[in-house]
């Protein structure tokens, strides 16, 4: 398997093939999908998109952890975090079967 | 939200574009990622998160129901850790208490 890195470049490459809109253009309109789906997860709510997968907010209760390292027992403050959760869409696709869109 | 409603909300943010052609945007970014993995390529996008796969091996499972012994094939999954300003986004002014 290669183990290079995607980054912002390359999906505003993406948007620009086909698009066809200018590069700066691409590249704000990349960066306005991705502050839209922060924005929306930043207040807590759920992100869902078909055949791609779910972005979901979860609250976690305070839990005492421990310092790996030295074995002191500290709480660990309530937080939220984010979790991704896969579509079978994409799962598929990434074990390299063929699945039609439903979306 | 669902990816028609953000097709929407960034079509109202950009009328000079058809609703199609948003459309068309936001899908080339997620098969971008999904092709990305397929590859076994990572995707990172700074300030939200990182898109990785992770190798299951096969393994011997069990049906649950009946107890009945199954093999599991080896596969990929899709893993998702999210950015630190995205974590810091979800978690205001905790700043004193965290250490990542």
């Amino acid at each position: 398997m290669a183990g290079q890195t995607i980054t912002r470049a390359d999906l505003c490459e993406a948007v620009y093939q086909k698009l066809g809109l200018s590069r700066a253009e691409s590249s704000d309109l990349v960066e306005a999908v991705l502050r839209e789906i922060s924005d929306t997860l930043a207040k807590g709510e759920t992100v869902k998109l078909s055949s791609f997968g779910s972005f979901v907010v979860r609250q976690k209760g305070e839990r005492i952890g421990r310092n790996p390292k030295t074995g002191v027992e500290v709480p660990i403050t309530p937080r939220r975090v984010l979790v991704f959760k896969p579509s079978n869409v994409m799962k598929a696709r990434i074990n390299g079967q063929i699945v039609d869109d439903e979306d | 939200m669902i990816k028609s409603e953000l097709v929407l909300k960034l079509s109202e943010m950009n009328p000079h574009l058809y609703q199609r052609d948003v459309e068309i945007l936001v899908n080339a970014i997620l098969d971008e990622i999904t092709d990305a993995l397929r590859r076994g390529d990572r995707v990172e996008l700074r300030g939200f998160g990182t898109f990785s796969i992770k190798e299951r091996d096969a393994r011997q499972g069990r049906n649950p129901r009946t107890g009945e012994k199954v093999s599991v094939t080896g596969k990929v999954v899709p893993y998702f850790k999210s950015g630190k300003e995205m974590r810091d986004r979800l978690n205001p002014k905790a700043g004193a208490a965290r250490k990542s």
